[in-house]
């Protein structure tokens, strides 16, 4: 059952990361492009996770959890920029 | 068993709202509401898996909290990152099918 | 001395639990070192607290959590209803919330919570913190959601951060 728990996971969060990669190249606005690779890392850590579940294995944890930091900064220094036109004020 | 019922039974249903975030994100028709479905639905599905994967590694080597980091991360950092996003958008003044708030309340900080 | 060297209690704590669940481990090593980031992260940053946060009334501050622990699940299962069901349907609405927090936290704090929950993005507090910009995916009646705001996240967070 476990098998097909991760199967069907695995499916779902890879259907997930194609929508949002297909939002990150329809656009039409940069907030619309932002917000799908905000998504597209989220769910990279799901993915990670899963991958780490379905392998019996915790190495991949800090790769998980530096994508999450790294793709928050990410987010937050390209939001700033659209809103303001700079990132440090 | 009960073990695997509750790792599947998070992962069936964190994998579910991943996937609905990301529905939501390609289907809804203006930016406004097509943030609603990553910061809500996705959030809570990373969330999910996170449990699983915590309730499995507890199970098979003993305590393995570390994964509540990244849940309680993600749940503190999406309402920042959404913020930021419909703060741009309205200063971008992004289309909206509900009215967008004048000009002057709006995007600016 | 203590309010010296420990200004902000809750933080160290939480930075001393965040590293040992890293470091996956209760060594008497990690706990002293992740002792000594505790004390001198808060102290580092000191200049980045504007006014200090006095929590009243624990027991309140846990109900709430608890509340806004289970409207994400009921707002998730209504988000998922409305990405699942006819958009064209779909009412989305800009909605002002008149606030009466002042505490810059309580403010970030309730517009986090609003974020979070049912049908809700809060955008944009204004320059003065007195409205945030709440926009919603289906509201039939705004005046009911800005009160149900007020009333459900709103006035827990006043007795909390009774200052």
């Amino acid at each position: 059952m476990l098998a097909f728990a991760i199967t069907v996971s695995f499916g779902a969060v890879g259907l997930a990361l194609l929508l949002a990669a297909w939002r990150l190249v329809r656009g039409p606005d940069l907030p619309d492009r932002i917000l799908a690779l905000d998504t597209l890392y989220i769910s990279a850590v799901a993915l990670i996770v899963l991958a780490g579940i379905a392998w019996r294995t915790q190495v991949y944890f800090e790769a998980a959890l530096l994508i999450a930091l790294m793709g928050f900064v990410g987010t937050v220094a390209l939001a700033l920029y659209v809103a303001r036109g700079d990132v440090m004020h | 068993m009960l073990l695997e019922i509750a790792v599947s039974f998070f992962l069936l249903v964190g994998a579910f709202f991943t996937l609905v975030g990301a529905i939501g994100l390609a289907r809804l028709p203006d930016f406004y509401m097509r943030l609603h479905g990553p910061t809500k639905a996705t959030t809570l599905g990373v969330g999910g898996t996170l449990t699983a994967s915590m309730i499995y590694f507890t199970a098979i080597e003993g305590t393995s909290l570390h994964e509540l980091l990244i849940t309680l991360f993600l749940f503190v950092t999406a309402p920042v990152s959404a913020n930021l996003l419909a703060r741009a958008a309205l200063r971008l003044r992004l289309r909206s099918r509900a009215p967008l708030p004048e000009a002057s309340s709006a995007g600016r900080d | 001395m203590t309010r010296r060297w420990l200004p902000h209690p809750v933080t160290s704590c939480v930075l001393l639990v965040a590293w040992l669940l890293l470091n996956r481990s209760v060594d008497a090593g990690h706990v002293l070192l992740g002792a000594l980031l505790a004390v001198v992260i808060p102290l580092a940053v000191r200049r980045f607290f504007q006014r200090p946060v006095r929590l009243r009334r624990p027991r309140a501050a846990v109900r709430l959590a608890l509340v806004v622990l289970w409207d994400i699940v009921l707002a998730n299962v209504s988000v998922a209803r409305l990405v699942l069901g006819p958009s064209a349907r779909l009412r989305p609405a800009f909605v002002e919330v008149a606030l009466d927090v002042e505490h810059p936290v309580a403010v970030a704090l309730l517009a986090s919570i609003v974020t979070m929950t049912p049908g809700t993005v809060s955008c944009d507090p204004s320059r003065d913190r007195r409205r945030i910009l709440v926009h919603a995916l289906d509201v039939d009646d705004p005046d009911r959601l800005a009160r149900e705001i007020k009333s459900r996240y709103e006035r827990p967070l006043l007795e909390i951060f009774a200052c």
